[in-house]
């Protein structure tokens, strides 16, 4: 893999640190007038999502992590590990809970999400921003309500809970945003 | 060109204003004072030594020189200053841009206006009252005032910030007391070089402590990081010698570094020398000595006090801005 010199670090730059892979956040150069100039790093862990502060003297460099976002179709899960395929080759890549984290409650078979693959193995996964789910549980629905104020929790067919608007009922296709897990809209079938 | 808006300035209309004003009240501050504005080289055949300022290099071809010749872009216009000094000019001022390769960030544009001024008869503190009487008159005008000020040694203020004495601490003591501090480890710096572990605490955890709107002018420097600045033998009661030089922060920006400036020859040409043996060690190239300089220094440089202040880290100040760009009508990457 490929090093990088403080002068190549910039935001969404893949690094291994401390032999997990990174993402740098933000990078700023210090430096005293007559003194060392040092360049103060804050990165992402991206097993972890922690953000860690590291300081580095500028001209030293970190080693490149092999991290590539791919376009795979979601498949199933057996309960235990989660499938995904690249449409193009068939090619199939194997998840554990920890990749899938808290994108498995989105995940309905056929979607394209994006999984990120660390040194070829997945290392987490995206879900598409907006998914289209039925609601498999909910209470009754207000007939006539359609002002969308106070709301309801109603369970997806991937087991996500979300607001939802009183009128809407069980069987119903809905359009939810999964960066923010809100409700968007109905979906005709 | 990133972006179709890449032709317009980066600073507003109303910034390059301040601007204009700061430069005009610079001006008059000095003319008032008797000090008299000069103009000197930007290339220079000679470069600055220190091995952490890298001079941008060029090459002139022509008229007396048929092979060519190297020309450096001045880091700072110290060294024609002093020869002017030396020939007698009294008090000077330039306001100029110097050049100095590698430094871009939020604080650093690789070219930059810099105020540096020189004063026969005074010492490192008269001219931080000079320093202070300019920096609190030009924030004062209209702009933000400094709450207050304050004066303390480099000794003094890192035993108040990280409880060490930086003077007789050793490296290792100095990287414990980072960790400590939650600076953590730093790949590749070593306890061979004590310097950077000052300049790691300094800019990691002591100037973060410092109070916002306040002038921080701190003085009496670690001898090794004298730069061009007297060094003074230790006093009865005190450990060690200590570098006449002071440098003022406000708001976490370093705005100037000063000296009771070094006018042995000999001393000089030593310092020179050792900053090209470390150059040597650091896989740094050499840089030509300013011979004329040392000339200027063996025929007698008058005692004296020199500042460097950032201006466009004042017009920051002044404007409030987050970023050095926000003051420059084209920043390094619109250059």
């Amino acid at each position: 893999m490929a090093t990088f010199s403080t002068n190549e670090f910039k935001s969404g730059l893949k690094v291994m640190l401390d032999n997990d892979p990174c993402a740098i956040v933000e990078n700023e150069f210090v430096k005293p007038g007559k003194g060392q100039a040092f360049n103060r790093v804050k990165i992402r862990n991206l097993k972890t999502g922690r953000v860690i502060e590291r300081t580095f003297k500028s001209g030293d460099t970190m080693e490149g992590a092999d991290i590539i976002d791919t376009a795979m179709q979601y498949l199933y899960t057996d309960g235990q590990f989660w499938h995904f395929m690249v449409p193009d080759t068939f090619e199939q890549h194997i998840a554990d809970s920890n990749a899938v984290a808290d994108a498995k409650k989105w995940l309905k078979e056929q979607d394209v999400c994006t999984v990120t693959l660390w040194n070829g193995q997945p290392l987490f996964v995206t879900p598409p921003n907006f998914v289209t789910l039925r609601v498999t549980d909910t209470d009754p629905g207000l007939r006539g309500d359609t002002s969308g104020g106070g709301g309801k929790p109603a369970t997806l067919e991937t087991g996500a809970v979300v607001r939802v608007p009183l009128f809407i009922e069980v069987g119903e296709l809905l359009k939810v945003d999964t960066r923010t897990g809100e409700y968007v809209s109905r979906v005709k079938e | 060109m990133k972006s179709s808006s890449a032709w317009k300035p980066a600073a507003t209309l109303e910034t390059l204003r301040l601007r204009a004003r700061l430069l005009a009240a610079i001006r008059e501050f000095f003319a008032t004072r008797g000090v008299l504005e000069v103009d000197t080289p930007v290339l220079s055949h000679a470069a600055s030594t220190d091995p952490q300022l890298h001079s941008f290099t060029t090459h002139y071809s022509g008229p007396d020189a048929p092979d060519g010749a190297p020309l450096f872009l001045h880091t700072s216009p110290e060294f024609p200053m002093k020869r002017l000094l030396a020939a007698g000019s009294g008090p000077i001022y330039q306001i100029g841009k110097v050049f100095r390769n590698g430094e871009c960030g939020r604080w650093h544009n690789p070219e930059f206006t810099l105020l540096e001024w020189y004063r026969p008869g005074f010492d490192h503190h008269a001219l931080m009252d000079e320093v202070e009487a300019l920096v609190t008159g030009l924030l004062d005008s209209g702009l933000k005032q400094p709450a207050a000020s304050e004066r303390l040694s480099y000794g003094a203020l890192f035993l108040r910030h990280t409880g060490i004495d930086p003077h007789t601490a050793s490296a290792a003591d100095l990287r414990e007391c980072a960790r400590a501090h939650g600076v953590g480890e730093v790949p590749g710096l070593t306890l061979d070089e004590r310097d950077a572990w000052l300049d790691l605490l300094l800019t990691h955890t002591v100037i973060p402590c410092m109070e916002p709107q306040r002038l921080y002018f701190v003085y009496d420097y670690p001898a090794s990081q004298a730069a061009l600045a007297r060094i003074r033998p230790p006093s009865p009661g005190q450990a060690c010698a200590l570098a006449e030089r002071f440098e003022l922060f406000i708001n976490g920006i370093e705005l100037a570094n000063g000296f009771h400036e070094l006018a042995d020859s000999a001393e000089q040409r030593r310092r020179f020398e050792r900053d090209n043996a470390r150059r040597q060690t650091q896989g740094l190239p050499t840089m030509p000595l300013d011979e004329p300089l040392l000339a200027a220094l063996d025929h007698g440089l008058p005692p004296c006090a020199g500042v460097a202040l950032g201006v466009d880290r004042l017009l920051m100040l002044a404007a409030g801005a987050g970023t050095i760009s926000e003051t420059l009508a084209f920043p390094f990457d619109r250059a």
